[in-house]
């Protein structure tokens, strides 16, 4: 009888250690270096070109013109600053509602419960994007739920971007710190408890520190998301504009100009990730 | 900047989107071309790259990928009364995709993709298109029903470059004034509404979200700042668009959104969220259908408008197909429906005959030359001052999109 055709290769592939290497790592690097590192380069090179002001073709003259345009003027400096407190908004937003959340599915609620909760947190995933969007229009609009209901709406504008960011971006924040609650024991609550100090200080002394790389984790999604988002801004945002916007509105014409814009959202992501490598809560999760 | 006109012509064809980076730009020197400075005609200020035009029309490919203006290319989905593409691929057999656009510079992204193989361009999207490549010259013989276009939508700046054809003339009309009846009181006669008394309906003005608005801005001060001496709305100087730019910053700050997406605006108007603004009549005609209380009017400024064409994609595999759709749309039936859907005058003059409405023509002035040369039809701004002026350099529309996003602030 002949040996199985996959049996010959497991052998083949036993005998030979570098081929089985090449063959586990051909895919993942072709996708790191290909197709994200290389697509990364492509957008950093592109902004150091110019267009042609009538076809829009680029014109491969190396200059810091975009750069300069973006530093000189006030617009863009405003946009970029808008951006980040929206960014960090979200952030913040998604925090405060996420941990008491993720508490009471860590520690209060029954097994049975806890798994419906889990549910119910990343049920918003399973909708499309645009409708959670449009849904949130007719939310915060005039003559919109919100207006009808409590009377009161913060209508199209940045602070609409911000809550429907929040929405859109909570379940990413939950799960992290669903996981660092689950993580932490509840024999440190006794102790703490125990050793006399209030719910308070529990809070401050014990919980958030251990949730805060959780806390951290969650926070690199809901930041970089937020700060790259332009559809979001088109739907709620009124007249706002936000740095994808920019990058949107420019595309079109002036691709060098928006390889530019594109390239301070990856500067700011890379100091943001810095700063969370620095509190070393990434060495924590 | 620094635009170096004659080395990005050599370029044309090649540079799509990210491949640029890795494909060696300048071996590919076939649309040998040079720029010149001549002002004025804005045909005069460039020289398309060379691309051959069909000779003769074979058997339909089979398939169809249209690019075009909301409700250029019904078939039955929005309104199942308002179907011109089902007859067209029965008859044809070209099955049709058809992918909207919502802005000429969107048009022009995607027609560079080279995906498509007939676009409706607006004169801002037209000349780019043709110095870009993307589209090739028309051969206005294979298309039977050409010659029932109105002579004066031939032959112009917009279709046509040193007398070659680059298309087929589909209708024309003007960005008119949307205006809530019920909130707006009494019916606007002029673009104050929107510019000066824009504070009357503060946070419920909207406007086009596209540079190419700053024209409207343009226009209106040509009438209400003779001062500033703006001849053109798309030759602005540096001194005329900062102008321009002023004018629109006051409006942003009444501004409650702008629209691109046409549905957008539709929905902002039904709830109330806009009241006034600009708008195409085939938005009011949708929106007053989904009960919102709206009307138009055509202020007494004038007003900027399109004329437009429809264009074969150069790198188009169904060329049969894009020439049987070219003639098909311009037949005068079809022509009179999508006049008729859109609210536009239609290009084909025998169409008047055939809308539904019999006033449809005298409405929309179809035919009226001189109403026609009153409109100012959207058109790409240029260095090269478009009003004949050569003391000065214009702006062109990398400046009016840079303008467009301070005026957003």
């Amino acid at each position: 009888m002949r040996t199985p055709f996959s049996r010959r290769v497991s052998a083949h592939l036993h005998r030979r250690p570098r081929l089985r290497l090449w063959a586990l790592l051909t895919a993942p690097m072709f996708w790191l270096v290909v197709v994200y590192l290389a697509s990364l380069a492509a957008l950093l090179v592109t902004a150091f070109w110019s267009t042609d002001s009538f076809t829009s073709e680029i014109v491969r003259d190396w200059n810091l013109d975009n750069y300069r345009l973006i530093y000189e003027s006030s617009v863009y400096r405003t946009i970029i600053v808008r951006t980040l407190a929206v960014a960090l908004g979200v952030t913040a937003v998604c925090t405060v509602v996420a941990i008491p959340f993720a508490y009471y599915m860590a520690k209060v609620a029954g097994p049975r419960e806890q798994k419906i909760l889990v549910v119910a947190a990343l049920m918003p995933l399973w909708v499309s994007y645009l409708i959670k969007g449009f849904s949130w229009r007719i939310l915060v609009g005039e003559n919109g739920v919100l207006d009808n209901t409590i009377g009161a709406t913060p209508g199209f504008g940045t602070a609409a971007v911000v809550l429907t960011l929040s929405y859109l971006w909570l379940p990413y924040m939950v799960l992290p710190v669903y996981a660092g609650f689950e993580r932490l024991p509840d024999s440190l609550l006794d102790a703490s408890g125990d050793l006399g100090a209030k719910p308070s200080r529990t809070f401050w002394s014990v919980v958030l520190p251990a949730i805060f790389p959780s806390v951290v984790a969650g926070s690199i999604f809901t930041f970089s998301l937020s700060m790259g988002d332009y559809i979001t801004v088109d739907i709620v945002g009124g007249s706002t504009q936000m740095l994808g916007n920019v990058v949107f509105d420019n595309q079109v014409y002036d691709l060098p100009f928006a390889a530019a814009m594109a390239t301070v959202t990856v500067a700011i992501m890379v100091v943001y990730l810095r700063l969370v490598r620095r509190t070393g809560a990434l060495e924590n999760i | 900047m620094t635009l170096t006109r004659a080395s990005a012509w050599r370029c044309a064809a090649v540079l799509t989107g990210i491949a640029l980076v890795v494909t060696a730009c300048g071996t590919s020197a076939d649309d040998e071309a040079s720029g010149s400075d001549e002002a004025g005609d804005p045909a005069a200020a460039f020289e398309p790259p060379d691309l051959p035009m069909l000779e003769e029309i074979g058997a339909g490919e089979g398939e169809l990928n249209i690019l075009s203006w909301a409700g250029y290319a019904e078939d039955g989905t929005t309104d199942p009364n308002v179907d011109w593409v089902s007859p067209f691929e029965d008859e044809t057999g070209c099955q049709v995709t058809n992918k909207v656009f919502n802005t000429s510079d969107e048009a022009v992204s995607l027609m560079q993709s080279g995906q498509y193989d007939v676009v409706s361009a607006s004169g801002d999207a037209s000349l780019r298109l043709i110095a870009g490549g993307d589209v090739e010259p028309v051969n206005t013989d294979l298309v039977p029903n050409y010659v029932d276009i109105w002579p004066f939508l031939k032959d112009r700046a917009w279709n046509t470059v040193n007398g070659v054809n680059y298309g087929i003339p589909h209708g024309w009309g003007a960005n008119v004034l949307m205006y809530n009846t019920q909130e707006v009181d009494p019916a606007p006669a002029s673009w104050s509404v929107v510019f000066e008394d824009a504070e009357q309906q503060d946070g419920r003005v909207t406007a086009y979200d596209s540079p190419i608005y700053i024209a409207d801005a343009a226009m209106y001060l040509m009438e209400t700042e003779p001062d500033l001496g703006i001849e053109n709305p798309y030759a602005l100087d540096d001194d005329q668009l900062a102008a321009a730019v002023d004018l629109l910053k006051q409006q942003s700050e009444s501004v409650g959104e702008y629209w691109a997406d046409y549905t957008k605006e539709i929905s902002a108007f039904k709830t109330g969220s806009s009241t006034v603004g600009t708008t195409w009549q085939i938005i009011a005609n949708l929106a007053k259908a989904d009960g919102a209380p709206v009307d138009v009017v055509l202020p007494e400024e004038g007003a900027t408008g399109w004329s437009d064409t429809w264009m074969v994609g150069a790198e188009s595999e169904h060329k049969n197909c894009a020439y049987l759709w070219m003639d098909w749309i311009a037949s005068p039936d079809v022509n009179a429906q999508v006049a008729e859907w859109f609210g536009e005058a239609p290009g084909n003059s025998k169409a008047c005959d055939l809308t539904a409405d019999p006033d449809h023509c005298a409405t929309f002035h179809a035919g009226d030359e001189e109403y026609a040369e009153q409109i100012w039809y959207w058109t790409t701004p240029i260095e090269q001052c478009l009003d004949g002026r050569t003391d000065v350099t214009c702006t062109d529309y990398a400046a009016w999109t840079q303008a467009w996003t301070e005026i957003k602030g």
